[in-house]
């Protein structure tokens, strides 16, 4: 079937970036920084929480970030990025003003409808508080309603109380009637939290496991040990999901280069239920 | 107990052990031989419950309150190892010659406890072997959860070596 012009205007290419503006950017840790965006023209982008972009940095290249502020949220979109590479780190010193490429939404998202009158469970390690940060503003927003979570348990890790990011976000979800639990690797003087793998904090979260619906983000490692104490207290492997990456290149499926096992992750992920073979999966080892 | 914990009585001290998370689903036999070496105790926030070097003698079983790890360095203070909570076993270089505490416990608020005579404990396992067996399979348990979250923890997993979409980029 034919595309009219107008179409072909609202709907862009999925490989072609589209100019959005830096209208903000805040430091989180000292390698850690949000970018808030506009696009140049045109409505502002839909997405669900867990989706990823493709964030182009001109002239450096590109790379997969999902977004990290509230869907449904007004304003600018955020993505939260951590300066480990080149286009990370020209991502991270985009100054305000000027502009960078995003191409998506892609991916699947966190899907937090399915989490009503359920006790829920977010892991979060590290930066991947960033992918569940939409998810948990949802299920904040919903908690003890019909369609949201009966209860709301919010775990982090993080390396040290200098990496714990979203901070302000965190207490404002305890504000709420979330159960925000943080601990860290290693302390530093002058933290009062507590100390230890961020799977220790299953053990005093008071979640009841035949209700429990979990969602979790972070290095693989550490979703494993965090799946097995979830498993292990009785949760239904089937009601946890994950968020994986590979080395996302196109976003829609074509490339090939984040195949893991039989799914592509930019096209049939990055979230998945960890039934369905993914205990088998999280444990295969790269080429 | 070390510093200025205090004891208080409770008339129920084998409900309180048999409903700690290291012994749940003990027998009711074994569940009275801990409770015989046991008393109920409050600690004050910032007391010792351990103390490096010093004679390992009880094993507390938290109920409420949280204990920080720690261990001093003449050059960086107090710093703290991990942090358990209630349902956590605290101390068990009680089972082990030279029955040395390798740490310090401190309470980082007040803490309810369940503090078990260690002697008293060793005596009974010795003469009991089914319940000295049964009681060595909870704190191995329990020394391989620690050791295993250990061992997370050298792995340095926030570093800069994993990730894309989560924020980070592949080199």
């Amino acid at each position: 079937m034919a595309t009219s012009t107008a179409e072909r205007a609202v709907a862009p290419h999925p490989l072609a970036p589209a100019p959005y503006r830096v209208v903000r950017t805040r430091r989180q840790t000292d390698d850690v920084t949000t970018l808030s965006l506009e696009p140049l023209e045109g409505p502002p982008l839909r997405f669900g929480p867990g989706q990823f972009n493709m964030l182009t940095a001109f002239g450096v290249g590109e790379v997969a970030i999902s977004m990290s502020s509230a869907p449904d949220a007004d304003g600018p979109v955020e993505h939260t990025v951590r300066d480990v590479g080149m286009v990370t780190h020209a991502l991270c010193g985009t100054p305000v003003g000027s502009v960078v490429g995003v191409r998506g939404p892609f991916g699947n998202d966190w899907g937090t409808d399915a989490m009503a009158g359920c006790d829920a469970v977010v892991v979060a390690g590290g930066i991947g508080l960033a992918p569940l940060r939409g998810a948990v503003e949802r299920l904040v927003t919903g908690l003890g309603s019909a369609d949201g979570p009966a209860r709301l348990f919010v775990l982090v890790g993080a390396r040290s109380p200098d990496q714990i990011v979203f901070g302000d976000d965190l207490e404002r979800w305890r504000r709420a009637g979330a159960e925000v639990a943080v601990t860290v690797d290693v302390a530093e003087a002058g933290w009062k939290g507590r100390v230890g793998v961020v799977t220790t904090l299953l053990t005093g979260a008071g979640f009841d496991p035949a209700r429990t619906a979990g969602v979790m983000c972070g290095p693989e490692v550490m979703m494993r040990f965090t799946i097995r104490g979830l498993v292990d207290r009785g949760v239904d492997p089937a009601r946890i999901k994950v968020s994986l990456e590979r080395n996302m290149q196109c976003g829609v499926g074509l490339c090939g280069h984040c195949q893991l096992g039989p799914y592509l992750l930019c096209r049939d992920g990055p979230i998945f239920p960890y039934g369905a073979g993914l205990e088998r999966l999280l444990l295969e080892r790269e080429r | 107990m070390t510093g200025d914990a205090t004891l208080a009585h409770t008339h129920d001290i084998a409900e309180l052990v048999a409903g700690h998370r290291l012994l749940r689903g003990l027998p009711g036999d074994a569940v009275a031989l801990v409770a015989g070496c046991a008393r109920n105790v409050a600690v004050d926030a910032g007391a010792l419950l351990l103390e490096e070097g010093a004679p390992a003698d009880t094993l507390y079983l938290l109920r409420r309150g949280s204990v920080s790890l720690e261990v001093h360095a003449p050059d960086r203070g107090r710093i703290v190892v991990e942090t358990v909570g209630p349902g956590d076993p605290v101390g068990w270089s009680w089972m082990f010659p030279p029955y040395r505490w390798h740490f310090d416990a401190r309470a980082l608020e007040p803490v309810g406890a369940v503090a078990v005579d260690a002697a008293c404990l060793r005596r009974k396992a010795d003469a009991d072997p089914v319940f000295g067996y049964a009681l060595l399979q909870r704190v191995s348990a329990v020394i391989l959860e620690r050791l295993q979250a250990t061992r997370i923890r050298l792995l340095d997993l926030y570093g800069k070596e994993h990730g894309t979409v989560h924020g980070d980029e592949h080199g």
